[in-house]
């Protein structure tokens, strides 16, 4: 009785493992994740040309103001201290300037904004347990406020690190980032930094037109540029892109590949909860065997 | 006239030194705590925009949602497969889900920024998100948790309903209740014994999903897509040893004889579990070739090693070997390192292997998160000792009993 004990359970034990494990196994090139028919085709984004951007950080100051935060004097924003240390987006200003040393020409550092990359297909959004982010028809992922619970699973997804969490709040604590300006936007201004950007470091313009723009570049300044532009095919495509004289690496930008970020944790999702055939056939597996153990149980108790 | 056993609330004296020391802890945690809620997130723990999870969600919720696996391995082994002999284990391995699943709650509950939209989750889907997924199944799965426990509730106060003062008009009604509900419940139990197995091996598994979406910033010897297997096969393999270790500390604790019998015999499946867990972690490494991380001597891989060594494989051999399995000392020994094993996982997947591009320093866990962390298992303890003295739970010999399997499906 015990061996047959035994064995019975591992059997079936071995059973759930697989019908798992076959879920699991799931490649992420058969499950496309969020499909890419949601995104519009005429989406905008904004180039960033990191070997014209100055360091001025009037951009921190335009965003900051365009939120409703305190931005302070912009006449402040040109003290070089602040580039001593590499600083993040953080909860009252959704960009930051970064600079690094550039060894080719010592006298033209080069300078890095960073914010949310508004990607195309959000690890975010699909992350969020309550479904507060979303991405937009022109390009932005932002959030609704009102229906975050605060539990920031949000920040562990994101492959760039970005939405910050008001950690100092009891009350209404809320998720914040860059939101691609899109009330600016919609009524046909462009995003705060964008405007204010004195030498069009930033260009704001439809995807794709950013992409042939950038090409056409890279094309006639081979010498200014690396043939890459950042954000093209990373975790499948952001909305905000680079250019840069240098690999990417050397600014800090993480190295991703070129799959969704949400990919994989999805088509497993949807593998284990399959319209509900994997469970519902778990629950009858487990139904039949208590039925047949049961009837087990009292012919053995005849038999003795 | 011999001896039977049966559950019956146990007769003991609550405070002890050991309940005294631990009813501080438990304060001392609550302090911290009511501090969490009355000036945020930030006044308590270390946690920051670089490391937005720590050790609440690493270890309350993640590690403690695959320590309550007792109740559904248990459940399983005794009502689905009908090893009567499990019977006396069920109860106690139900109680410690049903303590352990609430306080996952109440670890949630704490973790999150707005702790007043918990229900959220309740109307807002998003069934792509994995987070969305355990926290559904968690709930229902708590929910059938106390189901399942009504039948203690019943078979305690069935008869012998004692309302104090003007209440005692409600005497009857409320028999009345626990009557109608009793004759019900036997009938309709077994649904909800076989949901408990199915929501535990969904949410289980899911909670493996969970860290996948981190990608690339989460450590290699971690990071992989059989993650929700791993965890659902640890889960299998930490239940028993789980119910083991409680029903050796309750027995010393309350100075009864331990059920070694009974225990041995469980302790056969744990060897066979533990293995096939190892297999398909070495599988996976292999597979990946994250092995090579291993090679290089940092946090991570320290980390790793005394996760397998220590957590795994040492245990493993230990349940294998039946001089051990006899033995209250070897189980236990071997019990607890399991235990471990799996606590320092779900901690390796959550907290150590968590690596943001980002950092300025790295995270460790505050004074104030350890002691809502300590005071959480602290009153988790305290509850459940308060509970088998309220309760039929715990199995003892009775003269001339007859052991009653509670939950025998009739008709089935
Ligand atoms: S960068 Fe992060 S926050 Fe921004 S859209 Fe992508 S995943 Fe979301
Ligand atoms: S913190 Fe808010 S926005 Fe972020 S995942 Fe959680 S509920 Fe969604
Ligand atoms: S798009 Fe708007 S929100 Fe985003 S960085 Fe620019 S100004 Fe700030």
């Amino acid at each position: 009785m015990g061996k047959q004990t035994r064995r019975d359970f591992l059997k079936v034990s071995a059973a759930l493992g697989g019908t798992v494990a076959g879920l699991s196994a799931l490649s992420p090139k058969e499950a496309k994740a969020a499909d890419m028919k949601n995104l519009s085709e005429d989406r905008m984004g904004v180039l960033v040309d990191t070997t014209v951007c100055i360091g001025c950080r009037r951009c921190e100051w335009m965003c900051k103001k365009t939120h409703g935060y305190d931005a302070g004097d912009i006449e402040t924003y040109s003290d070089e201290e602040v580039f001593n240390k590499m600083r993040r987006p953080h909860n009252e200003g959704y960009t930051v300037v970064n600079r690094y040393d550039n060894p080719d020409q010592p006298y033209h550092p080069i300078n890095v904004k960073v914010q949310c990359m508004h990607c195309d297909q959000p690890a975010c959004v699909s992350a969020c347990i309550v479904g507060a982010f979303s991405k937009k028809e022109d390009g932005s992922v932002i959030w609704d406020t009102g229906m975050c619970i605060g539990c920031r699973y949000c920040m562990v997804a994101c492959p760039f690190q970005i939405p910050t969490f008001e950690y100092d709040k009891a009350i209404e604590p809320d998720i914040r980032k860059c939101d691609f300006c899109h009330e600016r936007t919609a009524e046909g201004l462009l995003p705060g930094c964008v405007e204010i950007c004195p030498v069009e470091a930033l260009t704001y313009g439809k995807r794709r037109d950013l992409i042939a723009i950038a090409e056409k570049r890279m094309e006639l300044y081979p010498d200014r540029y690396i043939n890459k532009i950042y954000g093209h095919t990373e975790v499948g495509g952001t909305s905000w892109m680079y250019m840069a004289s240098r690999d990417f690496h050397e600014f800090d930008f993480p190295k991703l590949k070129n799959n969704p970020a949400p990919g994989v944790s999805e088509s497993i999702q949807h593998g284990i909860f399959a319209y509900f055939v994997p469970p519902i056939a778990l629950y009858a597996l487990l139904g039949g065997i208590m039925w047949v153990s049961k009837n087990k149980e009292k012919k053995h108790g005849e038999d003795e | 006239m011999e001896h039977n056993l049966q559950p019956i609330p146990v007769k003991h004296k609550y405070f002890t030194p050991g309940v005294i020391f631990i009813a501080i802890i438990a304060a001392i945690g609550m302090t911290f705590l009511l501090g969490r809620f009355l000036f945020g997130l930030g006044a308590v723990t270390n946690l920051d925009n670089f490391y937005p999870w720590g050790i609440w969600i690493g270890l309350d919720v993640a590690a403690g949602v695959a320590l309550a696996a007792g109740g559904f391995t248990t459940a399983a082994l005794g009502h689905i497969w009908h090893r009567d002999k499990y019977e006396v284990l069920v109860r106690p391995a139900l109680l410690t889900a049903l303590l352990g699943y609430t306080f996952v709650a109440f670890g949630v509950f704490t973790d999150i920024g707005r702790w007043y939209y918990i229900w959220h989750p309740l109307i807002m889907w998003n069934g792509n998100s994995a987070l969305f997924e355990v926290g559904i199944c968690v709930m229902f799965y708590l929910t059938v948790l106390y189901i399942e426990f009504l039948p203690m509730v019943t078979e305690r106060f069935m008869g012998k309903v004692n309302l104090p003062g003007f209440l005692k008009a409600f005497n009857k009604i409320v028999d009345k209740i626990l009557h109608v509900l009793d004759r019900t419940l036997n009938k309709v139990m077994w649904i909800f014994i076989i949901a408990g197995v199915v929501l535990s091996c969904l949410h289980q598994s899911s909670l493996g999903t969970l860290m996948i979406i981190a990608g690339e910033k989460m450590h290699p010897l971690w990071q992989t897509p059989v993650l929700p297997l791993l965890f659902l096969l640890s889960a299998f393999s930490v239940g028993f040893p789980m119910v083991i270790m409680e029903s050796l500390t309750a027995s010393k604790s309350f100075g009864m004889k331990p059920e070694k019998e009974v225990l041995t015999s469980l302790s056969r499946f744990v060897g066979p579990l533990l293995g096939v867990y190892l297999a398909a972690k070495l599988g996976d490494m292999f597979i990946r070739e994250s092995f090579v991380y291993l090679a290089e001597i940092n946090t991570a891989s320290i980390m790793f090693t005394v996760e397998m060594v220590i957590g795994v494989i040492i245990p493993l051999r230990m349940f294998l070997s039946p001089a051990v399995r006899e033995n209250t000392t070897g189980l236990y020994i071997a019990s607890m390192l399991v235990i471990f094993g799996v606590l320092l996982n779900r901690f390796n997947n959550f907290v150590i292997a968590y690596d943001p591009p980002y950092t300025d320093a790295s995270y460790f866990p505050s004074v104030g998160e350890i002691f809502v962390t300590l005071g959480f298992v602290a009153l988790e303890i305290l509850l459940y000792r308060a509970f088998v003295m309220i309760f039929p739970i715990i199995s003892q010999p009775v003269k001339g009993a007859i052991q009653k399997a509670k939950y025998a499906i009739k008709g089935a």
